[in-house]
């Protein structure tokens, strides 16, 4: 029963998804987590497994949220869902390939499509956001006042700010993910923070 | 990925065309699902029909998987050391850095006019503020998209 819900979330998310890399978050946060398959914490420490692994991050988050949830036939099962409405679409809009390339329809749906996975990533961000700088482990009751004497969320803010300017000058992502990984180990230790 | 398609399969093997390059991108960026995953196969269906597009699929996603499920059998007993507890705690702010320059270059390739200004806010606060079910967002912003295009075409005839 896992493994037919794994295929169809999963196919779902292909179906729904429009573009590449990070196109394909907002919808696998909000399915992951509504499942209980994951928190949103898991799931960010995956996005950077994914950023240092080859492959599309579709293909890898699917497998690895299948693994986790079932084991290797989970995998198998999540990475057919996701795949499978491509291969279908494709095949079918190849063999009317002239008709779909022109088409006003398609183009005009496309128009609104691009600008609404922007807004739905920056959704997604404002979660991300909150298990980057509260995490629920020091914050289980929401956002509060305490973070003013938190030296975690200074640590965090610096981080960010650091690693968004350096992303923003096209540093590549693995050196982003080296670097807030050794800022993390460095004053994780030097400030003995608690995780 | 498509630097990679363009090399291998348009220089080296001549498989397709220079031309063909460009059409599969927009296919892709157009058709549901990752871009990657609709290249292949797109890619596998024009050389070789059904069974092209099967195996240039496979192919793509057999690296991942087989790399992922590696990975995934040790990562959780991985995080319970302190260090990597520490690392992946500065690395939450690294990927949210990341996925913010995402959004960047996402909203500098999208078209700057009044419609696409809207629709981003629309989908954002629709999903924030009220809730609202992502797939029911996906599919008003592409009929708005659609609304809108039709409308402007009209004027330009008129």
């Amino acid at each position: 029963m896992i493994l037919l819900k794994l295929f169809f979330t999963f196919f779902k998310i292909g179906l729904f998804t429009f573009g590449g890399g990070y196109a394909m978050l907002p919808l696998i946060e909000e399915e992951v987590v509504r499942n209980g398959w994951m928190d949103t914490s898991d799931l960010v420490n995956f996005i950077a497994v994914s950023e240092s692994t080859p492959g599309p991050f579709a293909v890898n988050v699917s497998t690895y949220v299948g693994c986790e949830v079932a084991g290797v036939l989970g995998s198998l099962c999540a990475t057919l869902g996701v795949i499978m409405p491509s291969f279908i679409v494709i095949l079918v809009v190849a063999k009317c390939f002239e008709k779909f390339k022109s088409s006003k329809t398609v183009k005009g749906c496309m128009s609104g499509l691009k600008p609404a996975v922007i807004g739905l990533i920056a959704n997604a961000v404002i979660s991300i956001g909150r298990t980057a700088f509260f995490p629920e482990s020091v914050y289980p009751n929401g956002i509060s006042i305490a973070f003013v004497t938190d030296l975690a969320f200074y640590v965090s803010l610096v981080t960010f700010v650091l690693t968004a300017v350096l992303a923003l000058k096209k540093v590549h992502p693995i050196l982003i993910i080296c670097l807030s990984a050794v800022i993390g180990i460095v004053c994780g230790y030097a400030l003995n923070l608690q995780m | 990925m498509i630097p990679l398609i363009q090399r291998d399969i348009s220089e080296k093997k001549k498989w397709i065309s220079d031309g063909d390059i460009l059409e599969i991108v927009a296919i892709a960026e157009s058709t549901p699902g990752p871009i990657a995953i609709n290249a292949a196969t797109f890619v596998g269906y024009k050389v070789c029909g059904f069974l092209g597009a099967l195996a240039s699929t496979l192919g793509v996603v057999l690296p991942s998987f087989t790399i992922i499920l590696i990975i995934a059998s040790v990562l959780r007993e991985f995080q319970n050391y302190k260090a990597v507890k520490y690392a992946f705690f500065g690395i939450r702010a690294g990927v949210l850095a990341l996925i913010v320059k995402a959004i960047v270059s996402m909203f500098k390739q999208c078209r700057h006019d009044a419609v696409s200004y809207i629709i981003m806010a629309v989908a954002f606060i629709a999903v924030t503020v009220f809730g609202a079910n992502m797939l029911a967002v996906i599919i008003a912003c592409a009929l708005m998209g659609l609304i809108s295009s039709v409308i402007s075409e009209r004027r330009v005839k008129k």
